[in-house]
C-alpha cells in the first residue's frame, strides 16, 4: 500500500518550518529582493534549527535527516521566499552534500562540521563561461606541484559565491580529458589567489548572491582534493541528482505560495458585483494550479523517498525537477493573471514568486537537459 | 532545579473566531492550534535555566486529545517530559476547576519553579496560574518580564512592569511565576529536537488517576458559567475625507451634522 501521509514527526517539522518561514523569512523577503541583500540575519536562526545540515548525521553537526525532510523544509521556505530557499538548497544539497558524501574523514571533520552547524556557508562551483549545460567542457585547471594543487581559471554564476566560507569547485586535472579528467577540490575563503568577481544583478532570487570566482595560481594542499582524482564528474552528476529534488521542492513551494495568494485575492476582489472567485474562469485556474501542485509534490516526495531508501533515484529526480519547475512557471504566471494589474506590481508577492520560479527551470540542469537525462534513461 | 511549565493549546492567533451555533462556545471548525504564546515564554525560560543549571523541565497541560500536539511541540523545543491530563468529565469547567486539577498533578512532585503564561489568548481570563499558587500555598509573581535565579539562596529576583516603573520582587522558592512578553525570545525547535520529541515520556492522566473528585471540576464543579458568546458588532468601514484642510473641515462638519446627526 502506498502511504501518502507524512509521519507525525514530519508533520510537526512541516508545521514548525511553516511558522518560522511566515514569521521570520517572509516579512523581509520583498525588501531583500528589491535591494539584492543577502539574508545574513536569518543564517544564525536557521543554523540553530539545523536547517543548514539537514541530511548530515548529528555526529558531524547536522540534523541526521534525509532527502524527504530536506524537501519538506525547502517547500516551506520556497512558499515565502525563493531566494532563501535557493540558499538553503545549494548549501545543503550541493556543497555540504558533496563534502560529506565524497570527502575523507578528515575533510568531514574540517569542512562538513562547520557547514552543517551553519558556522560557514557553502558554495559549489561547476559552471564556467564556456561550460554550462555541457559542464564537462570546463577549462579551469588544477596541476599538482609538489604537495600543492595549483588552480587557474574562472567560475560563473556561483550561488553563495560572494558569501561562502567554503567552496567546492571542479577543475580539470587532465586537460583534454573531458569528463574523465575532472576532479573536485575544496577551497576556503581567504586563500590567496581566490577572488570574488562580478555579483550578478538578476531577474529573481535576488537576495541570493550569484557570483563569478577567479582562481589565479591558487595553491591548496594536496589533501583538498575531494574523492578520486579524475573521477570528480561522476560525483558531480550524483550530487546534481540530489540537488534536483530540492529545486523541485522549492518550485512546489513557490507555486503553493502563488495559489494561496490567489485564493485569498479571488475571494476579496469584486468585479461585476461578485468576488472574482465566483467566476468559472478564475475557478478553473485555481483548480488547475492546485492539481498540478499536488502532482508535482508527489513526484518530489517519490524521488526523495527513493533516495532515502538507497534506491536509484536519478530518473525520478529529473522528472520531479522538470515537472515541478515548469508547473511553478505556469502557476505563478496564472497567479499574476488572477491578480490582474495588481499582480504585475512589486507590492504583490506573486510578482516575486513568478520571477523566482524561473531559476528552477535553469539551475542544476535546464529543462532541456532534464529531458535529455530522462530520455537517456528511458532509451537505454 | 525541577521546573514545571503549565501550557494551554489555543486557536492560532490569526484565526477568525466565530461563536458556535448554540452561542455557548466558539466554532472550532477549520481552526488551527498553537501553544499559547505567553506559555511559550515560560517554556523558553525553563529551557534557558536548564542550559545553565542542572534541571529537568516538565510540561503539563489539561486538554482534549488534540492538546497532545502542544505538548509534543514543547518536547521538541527541549522539555524533558510531559503530562497530559485528559478526561471527558473536565468539559465545561471554569478556571478554578482547571487550577484544582493542575494543582493535584503538580503536587505529585516537588517543583522548585512553576511557570504559567500571564493569560491564555483564547479566553483571556488570566486566572489559572494565580489560582494554582493559592491552592498550593506557594508565593507567586505575576506578569514577569525578567527572572534572576539565586539557587544557592533558594530565592529568585523577578521583575515586572508596573505603571511608570519596574517592580523587583525577591521571592522564596518554590514559587509560581506567570510570564509576560519581553521575558525572553522563544526559540524555534531544531529538526533533531522535533524528531526526538516522540521518544520522550508523555504521561496521560485521568481524573481517577489523579484522585480528583469529579463533581468538584468540569461543568458540575464550575463556579462560573459562560452564558453566551457574541460576535463583536461589525464596524462599518471608515470614511476618509481627502480634500484640502479647509474643505475637509467643512465636509467633516457637514457629515457630523447631516449623517451622524451628532451636531
Ligand atoms: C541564479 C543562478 C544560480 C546558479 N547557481 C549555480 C551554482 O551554484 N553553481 C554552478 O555551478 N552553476 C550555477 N548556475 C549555473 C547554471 O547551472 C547554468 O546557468 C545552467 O546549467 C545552464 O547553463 P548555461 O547558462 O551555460 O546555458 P547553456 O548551457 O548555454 O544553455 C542555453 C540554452 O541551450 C539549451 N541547451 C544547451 N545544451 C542543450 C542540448 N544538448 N540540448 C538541448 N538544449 C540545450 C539550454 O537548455 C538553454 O536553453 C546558476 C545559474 C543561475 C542563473
Amino acid at each position: 500500500m502506498i502511504d501518502f501521509d507524512l509521519s507525525e514527526e514530519q508533520k510537526c517539522l512541516q508545521q514548525m518550518i511553516r511558522n518560522f518561514a511566515k514569521t521570520e523569512i517572509s516579512p523581509g523577503a520583498a525588501d531583500r529582493d528589491e535591494k539584492m541583500s543577502f539574508p545574513h540575519e536569518l543564517i544564525p536562526k536557521m543554523a540553530a534549527m539545523k536547517l543548514l545540515g539537514i541530511a548530515i548525521p548529528e555526529k558531524y553537526g547536522g540534523a541526521g535527516l534525509g532527502a524527504m525532510e530536506t524537501a519538506i523544509v525547502l517547500e516551506e521556505i520556497g512558499r515565502v521566499d525563493g531566494a532563501t530557499a535557493l540558499i538553503v538548497a545549494s548549501h545543503n544539497a550541493l556543497c555540504t552534500a558533496h563534502l560529506y558524501r565524497f570527502g575523507t574523514e578528515a575533510q568531514r571533520e574540517r569542512y562538513v562540521v562547520p557547514l552543517a552547524k551553519g558556522e560557514k556557508l557553502g558554495a559549489w562551483a561547476l559552471t564556467e563561461a564556456g561550460s554550462g549545460s555541457d559542464a564537462a567542457a570546463l577549462q579551469t585547471t588544477a596541476v599538482l606541484d609538489g604537495d600543492a594543487w595549483v588552480i587557474n581559471g574562472s567560475k560563473l554564476f556561483t550561488t553563495q559565491g560572494a558569501t561562502a566560507g567554503i567552496t567546492v569547485m571542479m577543475a580539470s586535472t587532465l586537460p583534454g580529458g573531458g569528463a574523465g579528467g575532472i576532479s573536485a577540490f575544496v577551497v576556503e575563503k581567504g586563500t590567496p589567489g581566490l577572488t570574488v568577481g562580478k555579483v550578478e544583478n538578476k531577474l529573481g532570487v535576488r537576495a541570493s548572491d550569484t557570483a563569478a570566482l577567479h582562481f589565479e595560481d591558487l595553491r591548496i594542499p594536496k589533501a583538498n582534493l575531494i574523492g578520486a582524482c579524475g573521477e570528480g564528474f561522476q560525483d558531480v552528476l550524483q550530487i546534481l541528482d540530489g540537488g534536483r529534488i530540492g529545486i523541485g521542492a522549492m518550485a512546489v513551494g513557490l507555486a503553493r505560495g502563488a495559489l494561496e495568494e490567489s485564493i485569498h485575492y479571488a475571494k476579496e476582489r469584486e468585479q461585476f458585483g461578485h468576488p472574482i472567485a465566483d467566476f468559472q474562469a478564475i475557478q478553473a485556474k485555481l483548480s488547475d494550479m492546485s492539481s498540478e501542485i499536488e502532482a508535482a509534490r508527489l513526484l518530489v516526495y517519490r524521488a526523495a523517498l527513493l533516495k532515502d531508501h538507497g534506491d536509484d533515484f536519478k530518473l525520478a529526480a529529473s522528472e520531479a525537477k522538470l515537472f515541478a519547475s515548469e508547473m511553478a512557471m505556469r502557476a505563478t504566471s496564472q497567479a499574476i493573471q488572477i491578480h490582474g494589474g495588481v499582480g504585475y506590481l512589486k507590492e504583490a508577492p506573486v510578482e516575486r514568486y513568478f520571477r523566482d520560479a524561473k531559476i528552477c527551470e535553469i539551475g542544476e540542469g535546464t529543462s532541456e537537459i532534464q529531458r535529455r537525462v530522462i530520455a537517456k534513461e528511458l532509451l537505454r | 532545579m525541577k521546573i514545571a511549565v503549565c501550557i494551554k493549546q489555543v486557536p492560532a492567533t490569526e484565526s477568525k473566531i466565530k461563536p458556535s451555533s448554540d452561542g455557548k462556545e466558539i466554532d472550532r471548525t477549520g481552526l488551527s492550534y498553537v501553544v499559547n504564546p505567553y506559555d511559550e515564554f515560560g517554556v523558553e525560560e525553563a529551557l534557558r535555566i536548564k542550559e545553565r543549571l542542572e534541571s529537568s523541565v516538565t510540561v503539563v497541560t489539561m486538554g482534549t486529545e488534540r492538546a497532545e500536539e502542544a505538548l509534543r511541540t514543547c518536547l521538541a523545543l527541549g522539555a524533558d517530559q510531559a503530562i497530559h491530563i485528559k478526561d471527558d468529565l473536565l468539559r465545561g469547567g471554569d478556571a478554578y476547576g482547571v487550577a484544582l486539577v493542575l494543582t493535584t498533578a503538580l503536587m505529585k512532585e516537588h517543583y522548585d519553579i512553576i511557570f504559567f503564561g500571564k493569560q491564555a489568548v483564547d479566553d483571556d481570563s488570566g486566572a489559572v496560574g494565580i489560582h494554582v499558587a493559592e491552592l498550593m500555598g506557594l508565593p507567586h509573581v505575576a506578569v514577569i518580564n525578567k527572572l534572576d535565579l539565586k539557587p544557592e539562596e533558594g530565592r529568585a529576583l523577578a521583575s515586572r512592569q508596573i505603571e511608570g516603573a519596574t517592580e523587583m520582587v525577591n521571592i522564596k522558592l518554590p514559587a509560581v511565576f506567570t510570564c509576560q512578553k519581553g521575558l525572553n525570545e522563544p526559540r524555534y525547535a531544531s529538526l533533531p529536537g522535533i524528531m526526538k520529541a516522540k521518544q520522550k515520556p508523555l504521561t496521560t492522566l485521568t481524573l481517577a488517576d489523579l484522585g480528583v473528585d469529579k463533581d468538584a471540576v468540569g461543568a458540575k464543579g464550575a463556579k462560573l458559567v459562560v452564558d453566551c458568546i457574541k460576535a463583536p458588532r461589525v464596524r462599518s468601514t471608515g470614511n476618509i475625507i481627502d480634500k484640502n484642510p479647509s474643505e475637509s473641515v467643512e465636509e467633516l462638519v457637514r457629515l457630523l451634522r447631516d449623517e451622524a446627526k451628532v451636531l
